[in-house]
């Protein structure tokens, strides 16, 4: 009787579940099907090709190229800035960091709309900053600089660099060797998450982008909107592919890599 | 050099980049925000113009319901995913948290692929209902649209919030004789209410500030985000749509802080 | 760089006051001569990894504290420049350099060649007894293969003063008292001045030439071993080190009247004292033959001795250690007697 019930929770959950993954996956797969068939109104049957994918890379090439500078330059950029920041504000305490700490956390919860209006309102006077991508730049290292500054902190407060820093500081290591020698490489698995998360948001980062953005600094979000609007479903699918060729590596990896931590913090 | 200078040093170009491009940029937005035709006053005509009232009731509306809805549905799935092991479970996962890095536009787009003019749906329920169903560009697609990039987002810190449960409570429980139903209703769920609010809270703020997903399927609806946009780009209404973002700034803004008072995790926005 | 086995280690009016303005320590005087090992021991919060951190440089004692080695004041150095070796109660090994790269890590700072550092991390590897381990990583080491390391990495720059921050804490009861042997030795193999923190009292009487305790920030008696043990300064002293009984009485003309008797006592005059005498200083005889008499309560056999709780000898119940041979059961009476010299008067009655 009851394992009969439990049988039916069981099945119900699980076709619920299932649920849930096809309305997530399947528009997914379809847009990478439409994307290599040669008319998606008339189905598979019109047979596939990649005239569409060769299409979108006629058209938009160039905002792939510029999403990539942008991502590897957020990335250079957080990395310089973020991982001594987040080792001071660790080793400091106190108000004051935790005070930085709220601040540079603010862009997670304030909408890319309204970061995007704040910089177009106090940089849009600069005409050379503004038309170039360093002004998306910018939009990108405020949005993504937490991630790598709590990503860094997170594994800073799991190994207590702290001791570790003193331990350093005992055998008479400067600040600076300290940090070099001992500090940056057993943050590596925090700056490892950091980079991918860094690089994963500002590849797809959008609502920042379509404010910040000039007919010269389209990105590949941007451009996806663009064909979303003006192309036909086909070219739009096509593009959309491409971006998920470039982006599902990256979150394989960030899996991959958050289930090696897993279990290495499992077995200790 | 001290340690102290060191660390000092460490912090200035953050609070630099920090201080250039955002801070200075948003006192920038709050200045400018009261500071058009209306003054000060366009801050309360946030809640006292019936047009923009109207928006922010309906925002706040959409955002209650996919939070909600994606409550409950991380729920039961995280539960099901969590208690059972089978072959396939690594994939399902997989499948339920891939899209977590989807930037809104493509969202959308994904929704405009189910219920669109040549959507899944519509294709479907021809020949079983007898009439085309499309609804990618009213309110249930957008809602369906925020519920895609809501759902793994809750989705993960709700399994990671059960997967912290202690086996113990329950199995203390069931010891002194609470059934399968008592179980969760005095013990799991009480358990897991702080990662309820913390995820509840990023699937509000985010679904507040959702621009893309709006932005490719919210042609005929008023939500605040595209508000924000039309007011700035086809209005030139720079103040109002500064004031608008001020508010909507700090609705998604309280959100978080409520959910991090509760849980002291990383929560995020984006998308 | 010095390289003497050791300085002398003088603490001077050192007190400290964290931001949030909690005391930590009151001010303190001490010295600490050449090659000794001076132990802090106390229980949590007393202060004692306070007063260690002041002296290894990591804390900066209130104004108007100074700490000297060699009477020079380094009370300015920050601890990369004082030359101590310190061993942490984590041990703060780099997870990131293997065995020889964290014990020749100091070494390298300061510019010894690969065959120097080779050479003392064989040196050091070797007196600690972890040969063979020098190329493991360390969350491949057991918590004492750690323990060794740590103090191979925290003496192979040859340090002024050597600062153990309770080494052993983190170690299971057996391996505690297998490596206590083993440091004792190594500490006097090294004579470097040593400055040890605990709050284990066994640990203490084992490795120090002279103990501080401490409580509440503050020095409650400094002496040897024995001195602490037998002779305790007052009645905290006496309660944190081993088991004591304290019997609150009147004396009266070298005999202390107690509801179950009397005791003889080398304490002339007359009034009220503190009287501590330890376990096992007590002796069960008949109890014809006694003048103090009391009813056992429990006794619990712990094998090598058992330990009996004696009710109405004095005003509460008297802990006594007896032979495990003694024939004893819960409700005899027995005998009990002292011998004058083992009762110790207790300042502060």
């Amino acid at each position: 009787m009851t394992n009969l019930r439990n049988r039916l929770i069981f099945s119900g959950q699980f076709v619920f579940t299932l649920l849930v993954a096809a309305f997530l996956i399947v528009p997914a797969l379809l847009s990478m099907l439409a994307g290599v068939t040669v008319n998606y109104f008339t189905g598979i049957r019109s047979g596939l090709t990649l005239q569409w994918v060769i299409q979108v890379w006629e058209l938009y090439a160039d905002t792939i190229a510029r999403s990539f500078v942008i991502a590897l330059a957020a990335l250079a950029v957080t990395l310089v800035v973020g991982v001594p920041a987040a080792y001071a504000l660790h080793v400091r305490g106190g108000r004051f960091a935790r005070i930085v700490e709220e601040i540079i956390t603010l862009p997670l919860a304030v909408p890319g709309l309204a970061i995007a209006l704040a910089l177009l309102l106090t940089y849009g006077g600069f005409s050379d900053f503004r038309r170039s991508w360093l002004f998306i730049l910018a939009g990108h290292v405020v949005f993504t600089m937490p991630f790598m500054v709590r990503s860094v902190m997170a594994v800073f407060s799991a190994i207590d660099v702290k001791t570790l820093d003193e331990g350093a500081a005992s055998l008479g290591a400067s600040p600076w060797r300290r940090f070099r020698d001992v500090i940056v490489p057993n943050a590596k698995p925090g700056i490892l998450a950091g980079s991918l998360m860094v690089v994963t948001l500002s590849l797809g980062e959008f609502n920042l982008t379509w404010m910040l953005h000039t007919p010269l600094t389209k990105t590949l979000p941007v451009g996806l909107a663009d064909s979303y609007a003006s192309m036909r479903l086909e070219v739009a699918s096509a593009y959309t592919l491409v971006f998920f060729v470039m982006i599902i590596p990256l979150l394989v990896a960030m899996q991959i890599y958050a289930d090696s931590c897993g279990r290495k913090t499992a077995r200790r | 050099m001290t340690h102290k200078f060191f660390t000092r040093l460490c912090l200035v170009p953050l609070i630099a980049v920090i201080a250039a491009f955002f801070v200075l940029p948003m006192l920038r937005v709050i200045v400018v925000g009261g500071s058009g035709d209306m003054g000060l006053h366009a801050y309360a005509a946030i809640i006292l113009e019936p047009r923009f009232r109207a928006t922010l009731i309906n925002t706040l509306v959409l955002a209650s319901v996919t939070t909600a809805l994606s409550l409950a549905i991380a729920t039961i799935a995280g539960l099901f995913l969590q208690r059972h092991r089978f072959p396939g479970r690594a994939l399902l996962v997989a499948m339920l948290t891939f899209p977590l890095a989807f930037p809104g536009v493509v969202v959308g787009f994904m929704i405009i692929l189910l219920a669109g003019r040549q959507g899944l749906i519509g294709a479907l329920s021809l020949p079983l209902a007898g009439e085309k169903w499309v609804f990618a560009y009213s309110m249930q697609g957008l809602l369906l649209g925020y519920l895609y990039f809501s759902i793994p987002r809750v989705i993960l810190t709700i399994m990671a919030a059960i997967e912290k449960l202690d086996p113990s409570l329950e199995e203390a429980a069931r010891a002194l004789g609470a059934g399968p139903w008592a179980v969760h209703r005095d013990v799991i769920l009480p358990a897991l209410m702080p990662a309820f609010i913390a995820s509840g809270a990023i699937a509000f703020a985010t679904a507040m500030g959702a621009f893309g997903t709006a932005f490719t399927l919210a042609t005929n609806i008023n939500v605040l985000p595209m508000l924000i946009y039309t007011e700035f780009t086809l209005s030139a209404n720079i103040a109002m749509a500064a004031a608008l973002s001020v508010g909507l700034g700090l609705v998604a803004w309280a959100a978080l802080a409520l959910a991090r008072a509760f849980s002291g995790g990383t929560v995020a926005a984006a998308g | 760089m010095n390289t003497t086995q050791g300085v002398t280690v003088r603490v001077e009016n050192c007190a400290k006051t964290f931001a949030d303005g909690t005391r930590a320590l009151d001010p303190v005087t001490l010295d600490v001569a050449r090659g000794e090992t001076l132990v802090f021991l106390g229980p949590s919060g007393c202060g004692k990894t306070t007063m260690l951190r002041i002296i290894a440089g990591l804390e900066k004692p209130d104004s108007g504290g100074r700490v000297l080695f060699n009477a020079q004041d380094v009370t300015r150095i920050p601890i990369e420049r004082r030359n101590v070796g310190m061993v942490f109660q984590s041990y703060a090994l780099f997870p990131n350099m293997n065995v020889a790269q964290n014990i020749a890590y100091s070494l390298a700072l300061r510019g010894a060649g690969k065959a120097e550092r080779d050479s003392r991390v064989a040196e050091l590897v070797a007196l600690t007894g972890i040969e063979g381990l020098e190329n493991r990583n360390i969350d491949q080491l057991s918590g004492g293969q750690r323990q060794r390391v740590a103090l191979a990495r925290a003496v192979a720059m040859r340090p002024s003063v050597l600062l153990l921050d309770e080494p052993l804490t983190a170690l299971d009861a057996a391996l505690r008292e297998r490596l206590r042997g083993e440091l004792d030795r190594l500490l006097r193999t090294l004579g470097i001045t040593t400055i040890y923190v605990t709050h284990d009292q066994s640990e203490a009487m084992t490795l120090g030439d002279r103990i501080v305790v401490m409580r509440k920030g503050a020095i409650a008696q400094v002496g040897s071993p024995r001195d602490i043990y037998f002779k305790p300064a007052s009645r905290f002293v006496a309660e944190f080190i081993g088991a004591a009984n304290i019997i609150d009485a009147v004396s009266d003309n070298g005999v202390l009247v107690l509801p179950g008797g009397r005791l003889a006592v080398d304490k002339t005059g007359h009034g009220q004292v503190a009287a501590m005498i330890r376990p096992e200083s007590i002796g069960i005889i008949s109890p014809e033959a006694a003048f103090l008499v009391g009813r056992v309560a429990s006794v619990s056999f712990t094998g090598d001795r058992q330990r009996l709780v004696v009710d109405g000898a004095s005003d509460k119940p008297l802990i006594v250690d007896a032979s495990n041979t003694l024939a004893v059961k819960i409700g005899d009476t027995v005998g009990l007697t002292v011998a004058p010299s083992a009762i110790q008067f207790l300042q502060g009655a």
